[in-house]
């Protein structure tokens, strides 16, 4: 896969602690965080979900001159698709070296891990992918390992 | 405030209201700094006509996002180690979350004080929809 480069920024990191409900002085006061133990506005632990923004090739992003299959006219933008219930996130694991920090060009790259199978009552047959992807700063350290489950049911989850 | 292994011990709980009556905008404010436009989460008419679920929901990871608030506002800034949890049901709008941490192990590795955390985020009819771990490092 494709590296990512992803530069971390201070408005992005407020705007990221806004949507979290998290008014933490250091994710967005420069002063206070300075006089504060991390020194300095670092970003929240689960900040690099917003990788995405940085990937060209995002499918959960509509693109300009792209069918999207979100509403619009009709209820998909997409003519003659099945319903699907499509993938959800069934985990997220972090290791942290070192805070994020504002200036910080950060690289990651993903990394497809194991695959595997599981009958669920609620959605059918369950399949789970693991996705590890390493982030290392402008001086090539790795700063943080991130390690996500995916999985696609085979129905919509039943709600009962 | 840091916390000091000296004043825990296993069993302790943080527990913090990390959300009420979730609104759609709010989801709305996650899918735009996430990046996530997954329209099971901002598209009302995708998600009941298409997707066949009974309205959009949250992202998994605003509901990591809600729980590492608690989490952060219990160990301190920067402290973290390791994160990681489980999506064990969906949070819907109107949902109100409650995040609690409990002391599982105290421990030191390399002179390093540590902590460990298991994690838990419940909906407003004590149903989990997160569960999860997290180590920290602490003071002596």
């Amino acid at each position: 896969m494709a590296k990512i480069t992803f530069p971390v920024e201070a408005t992005h990191i407020m705007m990221f602690a806004r949507s979290i409900g998290d008014t933490n002085p250091v994710y967005h006061d420069a002063e206070a965080a300075k006089k504060s133990e991390a020194g300095g506005i670092i970003a929240p632990p689960s900040f690099a979900q917003a990788v995405a923004q940085f990937d060209p090739e995002y499918h959960l992003r509509p693109k300009p001159g792209q069918k999207w299959f979100g509403s619009a006219k009709g209820p998909s933008g997409i003519e003659g698709k099945p319903a699907s219930s499509g993938g959800l996130h069934a985990e997220q694991h972090y290791e942290y070296i070192r805070p994020l920090r504002p200036g910080d060009v950060l690289t990651a790259e993903t990394n497809p891990g194991k695959v595997w199978e599981r009958e669920s009552k609620r959605a059918g047959k369950l399949t789970f992918r693991e996705r590890v992807t390493e982030y290392r700063d402008q001086n090539g350290e790795l700063v943080m390992i991130a390690r996500g489950v995916g999985v696609t049911t085979e129905r919509p989850v039943d709600q009962g | 405030m840091a916390l000091k292994a000296s004043a825990l011990k296993v069993g302790d709980t943080h527990s913090e209201c990390v959300v009420e009556n979730l609104s759609r905008t709010q989801i709305v404010q996650y899918a735009g700094v996430s990046g996530d436009y997954n329209p099971l989460h901002t598209d009302e008419v995708y998600t009941t006509q298409v997707a066949g679920y009974p309205s959009v929901f949250a992202h998994g990871m605003l509901t990591m996002g809600l729980t590492s608030k608690m989490l952060t506002n219990y160990v301190g800034d920067g402290r973290l180690t390791k994160f990681g949890v489980r999506f064990t049901n969906q949070v819907w709008p109107g949902d109100t979350l409650q995040s609690i941490a409990t002391v599982e192990a105290i421990r030191e590795e390399g002179g390093q004080h540590l902590v460990d955390l298991k994690l838990s985020t419940v909906n407003q009819d004590g149903k989990e929809v997160v569960s999860g771990s997290a180590t920290a490092r602490i003071d002596a």
